[in-house]
């Protein structure tokens, strides 16, 4: 299957949603990369570009939701979270109103514009909303699950996407619910969690494990919030070594930090968390940063060996 | 527009407002009093499709109290209109209450927006009249905000944007009461002139005084004749308008009266006819 960016596939959702469902779109200047565009194009009575003012635009989708039509509001991560966090706790979390935070341009591989725009904090500022859904698919079929299932909720959902073109798990995600985990292959020595544009890579680690003579079960955490509990705790017992997380996030707060969260309270288990280790982003290519920072099959492996030298 | 009941209903809101801040021990008492006059005309006149037995009504007018800490004012106008008992005010900021001490919509019927933050109940009101000129609803959107609450950024961003979008359906008032909490609203960050620069930023203004009922009428009325981009209206108000210790005094911002002052504050709107 041929790579696509979650953004494209978040756009093309929406374009093809807009004849099926009644909802608002805004945007904050930057249609045309988070691609609210092929939307606004189709049915520009149901969008509205709010320009460089996310707080407003955060606040102003409370306001239509309240009145009673769903609102989707876009723009990049660092400002839909990061900026408006206060609007969206106060504005969206706290009336717990039906409007969809879909950011792109999340994690590093927002590539050379650095770290400014590089917002690898967006998981763990969203989780902490009462009663926020939390959504980071993996690749085209999953985002467009994930744009229909954010709709079916009532209530505030935030959805993460990226710019990079990613490679593609599968051609379908019909069998994902929200709030559990996909199980994409099963194993019995280690556990990988991984969201967004680490699952594939999960995959490819688990692949040279597998030549190791080493068991590797891959879950793909879609949804972050509410964590799959039991899942995650059902392989914390059934995997020997213990678990890794593999996120383009910081690993203060985000999948990591999640994961820990739903098994401490259950068993002792040891986890290794890959993703960005307390730092900022940088400028260069996105691929180049994947590597830099070890987001990738690589590092993986490389929690792996930490996991398996005790 | 029948005055002297306008008046009754004002007198109560203040009354309502002083008996719940003081049963709390906290809240906001100064912009509570400044307020209550527009609130009597809103809730008592101006606003239609205003039902308690129906707060939902999808083709209400709707009304957000940006300057969401006035909640004490807002709360005793709700009362007296008939959305909940008025013993219920006594109930605010207590354990279990839903009278918390800023709007919360879930919680309270006829509530029609979470406020408290600055700056962010405006923007939400932009996004309540927007919704109603693309879904071809006739309900208005009208909006308090304080005159401290100029200075939040969003408020300039709202601006921008209900002018943009021509919402002709939105009428904001600002409560100039001059006072914030650190004091005058010229000393702590001069927000002035606020009408000017609504009228900057493509809005049609007005100034009015906020403590006569004719006066706010007029200038809505005016209003609602304007097509094309939303109305401000400034009122021009005294802070804990009513209550003769209170009156221009910034420390009874966000202060609640002791027993002594209680007695003193009730005994001043019970005599008053101001």
């Amino acid at each position: 299957m041929a790579k696509q960016a979650t953004r494209e596939a978040y756009g093309r959702t929406l374009e093809k949603l807009g004849a099926e469902r009644d909802f608002f779109v805004l945007d904050a200047d930057l249609s045309c990369s988070t691609n609210t565009k092929f939307f606004a194009d189709k049915y520009p009575e149901r969008f509205f570009n709010c320009g460089i003012a996310e707080s407003n635009m955060i606040s102003v989708a409370a306001g239509m939701a309240a009145s009673g039509t769903p609102v989707f509001a876009s723009s990049f991560a660092m400002f839909a979270t990061g900026r408006a966090f206060e609007q969206v706790r106060n504005s969206v979390g706290y009336p717990h109103l039906n409007v969809k935070i879909a950011a792109s341009h999340s994690g590093v591989t927002v590539g050379e514009d650095g770290a400014t725009h590089q917002c690898c904090e967006d998981i763990a500022l969203m989780r902490t909303v009462p009663g926020m859904t939390v959504l980071s698919p993996a690749d085209s079929a999953e985002t467009e699950w994930a744009v229909r299932a954010a709709l079916d909720i009532d209530g505030p959902v935030y959805i993460r996407l990226g710019r990079y073109a990613c490679e593609q798990v599968s051609d379908t995600a019909s069998g994902n619910e929200v709030g559990k985990g996909r199980v994409l292959c099963d194993g019995s020595d280690i556990a990988i969690f991984a969201t967004g544009l680490l699952v594939p890579e999960a995959l490819e680690a688990r692949a040279v494990l597998a030549d190791m003579g080493v068991s590797a079960a891959v879950i793909d955490i879609h949804t972050i919030k509410p964590i799959d509990t039991s899942l995650i705790c059902h392989y914390a017992r059934r995997c020997s070594c213990g678990i890794i997380t593999a996120e383009e996030h910081s690993v203060i707060g985000g999948l990591g930090s999640a994961v820990c969260e739903a098994v401490c309270g259950e068993l002792p288990c040891r986890v290794i968390r890959v993703g960005i280790n307390d730092c900022f982003g940088t400028s260069a290519p996105a691929g180049e940063l994947l590597k830099y920072y070890g987001l990738n099959a690589e590092g993986i492996l490389a929690a792996v060996s930490i996991l398996r030298q005790r | 527009m029948n005055i002297k009941l306008l008046e009754e209903k004002a007198r109560d809101i203040r009354i309502g407002a002083i008996n719940a801040v003081h049963a709390a021990r906290s809240g906001h008492p100064g912009g509570s009093l400044s307020s209550a006059d527009l609130l009597a005309y809103l809730y008592f006149y101006r606003m239609r499709g205003i039902d308690p037995s129906n707060p939902e009504n999808p083709g209400r007018d709707r009304f957000v109290l940006s300057k969401g800490h006035c909640a004490p004012g807002l709360y005793a106008c709700l009362a007296e209109r008939g959305f909940f008992p008025r013993e219920e005010l006594l109930t605010l900021r207590h354990l279990g209450s839903r009278l918390q001490g800023h709007p919360d919509m879930k919680g309270v019927p006829g509530v029609d927006m979470s406020t408290g933050s600055l700056g962010q109940g405006v923007s939400a009101a932009c996004g309540m009249a927007c919704a109603a000129k693309a879904k071809g609803e006739k309900y208005r959107v009208y909006t308090l905000l304080g005159d401290g609450e100029c200075e939040e950024g969003q408020v300039w961003e709202a601006a921008m944007f209900a002018a943009h979008y021509k919402l002709d359906n939105l009428i904001a008032f600002i409560d100039f009461n001059g006072y914030q909490i650190d004091g005058s609203v010229t000393e702590v960050m001069n927000p002035t002139p606020i009408d000017e620069k609504f009228a900057a930023f493509g809005w049609y203004t007005a100034v009015a005084d906020g403590h006569d009922f004719s006066s706010i009428d007029a200038a809505v009325e005016k209003a609602l004749t304007v097509k094309g981009c939303p109305t401000a209206i400034v009122l021009r108000t005294v802070k804990g308008r009513g209550v003769s210790f209170m009156e221009n005094n910034y420390k009874w911002h966000g202060k609640a009266p002791n027993d002594a002052e209680y007695e003193q504050a009730i005994k001043d709107l019970e005599g008053g006819d101001r």
